[in-house]
């Protein structure tokens, strides 16, 4: 960092700047609006909660810690009981996160380890434009596809064929529209960004930590499982933590295949409600202040959530790829 | 030297296992080329279905007539393309000068407190639900006027712009030679100036790369918009208006009962990812052309 040394007189000839106190007006300028404008992302981020959290107060405040156990969504007897929309926010996340996460690994670890020089560029750049699709394009997809094949081939097979509706998971009438399609649509949404980061970080294994287990006599597999993979650990889980951050504030797609009924149900073929597609279906027509409330009350529930999901993901991918850029996708 | 008892156990035993480990080595090894495959599969499934589908419903009424109502055919969503590009363009009025901004905060006072705070709370930022982002633009700027506008749905993309704009702007500036600014110092030009017409300059290339990267990610977003700009089925290019915008019609039509809808819905989204692909395009042609003629300078 250059300090220049503060001056008193006023320099002449070419190119003179004006120095007050030793400081160039346009530096104070300057520096006082980069400054500004850093502060703005604190600041939004602040207003953001203040303005949600304030509004949503009264519903808070009025149900207490029932509002987040109690079932019961009424908008027409001012009951509001946010249960079902977060049981279905957690619900769809954890089965995107479970189809997800084996498969973005495993992308990865090719990538990284297996795939020939040419192959690398061209994959990996169709994992990354998953990314790119907008939500809403998934969610058109999703009804006129994947709806479909869920609601004819796949669920009753699940039910029928492979008598999985003895867990209880996969049981009742196979509308289409169901926990189990919004969790697919999640996965396919979350992968991309799961398989980002533990790209960015298996490749950020040394070399001779594989050499070294070769050279010991492992097979392939077993060097990749035993010198690679716990060396990227925390940053995987860090890529997959930022993956349920994602699937936690999916809107569009969710609202679009999930059925939108806020009732919990132990089938994932029924239909559910999460958080988001529950602000997405109702905000625009909620009539009573109370409703509006407790409407901004889910919303700041949402926001708190994932905050620190978010936080974490963060946390975590940072201490491993060592202060570089966070940017995913 | 003839082995020991002990050492023909050991290779005796290696021998047994050394098979079995190479099968499931190469099991496993199979086993990640097939996620390999599934993880592209729904990528191509959904190109696909998109453009053989979306296809079939373009034509040139699509770009230019205005959305007809059910059971009379034709019309089209021009009046939907042209809201998303002004939102776009409110967006980044509010997103980028604040975006890049603090990029240049955080790229030339690094190590303070302020720096690692912003850098952290952006990345936050970054991941904040997009409905979220609406739900505050909706309370600040539809609930106080009595009415939802263009300028609110601009104001909420703009806001999920400037994380985006900020960490891109950072890296850029970031790769600026600290020689370059030392020159620049040591031929009189005070620090503004440095930061200015030769930091910023140098590594516009990389900053506009990154606006357009946040422009595209904004231009599908639909969750923001839905209670700020909430769409219409006329032209308006109003900013105190609602406004249509590509994704919102898109979902509206998409959840709509009529055929003939669904179809205007897939040739929307047709556009809505051509639209993204071209500026990304745009985006990655301009940083190449760039790092091609030496960069730097």
């Amino acid at each position: 960092m250059i300090h220049d040394s503060p001056q008193t007189s006023v320099r002449e000839g070419e190119g003179a700047t004006l120095r007050i106190h030793g400081f160039a007006i346009g530096d104070r300028v300057y520096s006082g609006a980069i400054t500004f404008f850093a502060v703005c992302v604190p600041l939004l981020l602040l207003a953001i909660a203040l303005e949600i959290g304030v509004a949503g107060w009264p519903a808070l405040h009025k149900f207490g810690f029932g509002f987040l156990t109690s079932s019961d969504w009424d908008p027409v007897r001012n009951e509001f009981g946010a249960a079902p929309a977060i049981y279905g926010t957690i619900v769809s996340s954890i089965i995107a996160l479970v189809l997800a996460t084996p498969l973005a690994i495993g992308v990865s670890l090719f990538l990284s380890e297996l795939a020939p020089r040419w192959l690398k560029q061209p994959v990996g750049f169709l994992v990354d434009l998953l990314a790119a699709i907008p939500s809403v394009v998934y969610g058109l997809w999703g009804i006129f596809v994947l709806l479909p094949v869920l609601r004819d081939p796949v669920m009753p097979f699940l039910r029928d064929t492979l008598h999985l509706d003895r867990t209880g998971l996969f049981s009742g009438p196979a509308y289409g529209p169901s926990m189990l399609a919004a969790g697919i649509i999640l996965a396919i949404m979350v992968l991309p960004y799961i398989a980002s980061v533990s790209r960015e970080v298996l490749m950020a294994v040394p070399r001779s930590q594989r050499e070294a287990a070769l050279a010991l006599g492992a097979t392939r597999w077993e060097a990749i499982r035993g010198a690679v993979l716990p060396y990227a650990r925390s940053g995987i889980v860090g890529g997959v933590i930022l993956g349920l951050g994602r699937a936690l504030g999916e809107t569009m797609a969710v609202t679009m295949l999930i059925g939108n009924r806020p009732e919990i149900a132990a089938s994932l073929f029924a239909p559910g409600y999460t958080m988001a597609s529950l602000l997405a279906n109702e905000f625009s027509e909620a009539s009573s202040d109370a409703h509006l409330s407790a409407l901004m009350a889910v919303a700041f529930v949402l926001f708190v959530i994932t905050l620190i999901v978010n936080a974490i993901a963060r946390w975590l991918v940072w201490q491993v790829s060592r202060g570089t850029s966070g940017r995913v996708a | 030297m003839r082995p020991t008892l002990r050492q023909r156990a050991f290779s005796e035993r290696t021998a047994r296992t050394l098979r079995r480990r190479r099968l499931v080595s190469g099991l496993m090894l199979g086993v990640l080329a097939c996620a390999a495959v599934l993880a592209v599969l729904p990528l191509i499934f959904i190109f696909g279905h998109l453009l053989a589908t979306g296809v079939g419903s373009l034509s040139w009424d699509f770009f230019t007539k205005m959305p007809k109502p059910v059971g009379e055919s034709g019309g089209g969503l021009a009046n939907a393309i042209v809201g998303t590009l002004i939102l776009i363009g409110i967006a980044s009025a509010f997103g980028l000068p604040v975006g890049v901004g603090a990029g240049l905060y955080l790229a030339e006072r690094k190590g303070s407190t302020l720096a690692n705070t912003v850098r952290f709370l952006s990345d936050v930022l970054n991941g904040l639900p997009s409905i979220v982002m609406g739900i505050f633009a909706w309370q600040f700027l539809v609930r106080p006027f009595g009415h939802f506008s263009a300028l609110a749905g601009g104001v909420a993309l703009g806001a999920m712009m400037i994380p985006m704009v900020a960490r891109t702007t950072e890296e850029m500036v970031g790769i600026v030679p600290v020689s370059l600014r030392e020159a620049a110092l040591a031929l009189g030009y005070p620090r503004w100036r440095t930061s200015l017409a030769v930091v910023l300059r140098t590594a516009s290339a990389g900053i506009v790369t990154g606006a357009l990267v946040a422009i595209a990610r904004i231009a599908g977003e639909t969750a923001p918009l839905l209670f700020t700009a909430f769409g219409n089925q006329f032209w308006s290019t109003s900013l105190r208006q609602p406004i249509a915008a590509l994704p919102l019609q898109v979902f509206s039509y998409a959840i709509s009962p009529y055929d003939a809808w669904h179809s205007l819905a897939w040739a929307g989204a047709l556009v809505l990812i051509a639209l993204i692909f071209v500026i990304s395009l745009i985006a990655r042609f301009a940083t190449r052309a760039r790092f091609a003629t030496g960069g730097g300078d």
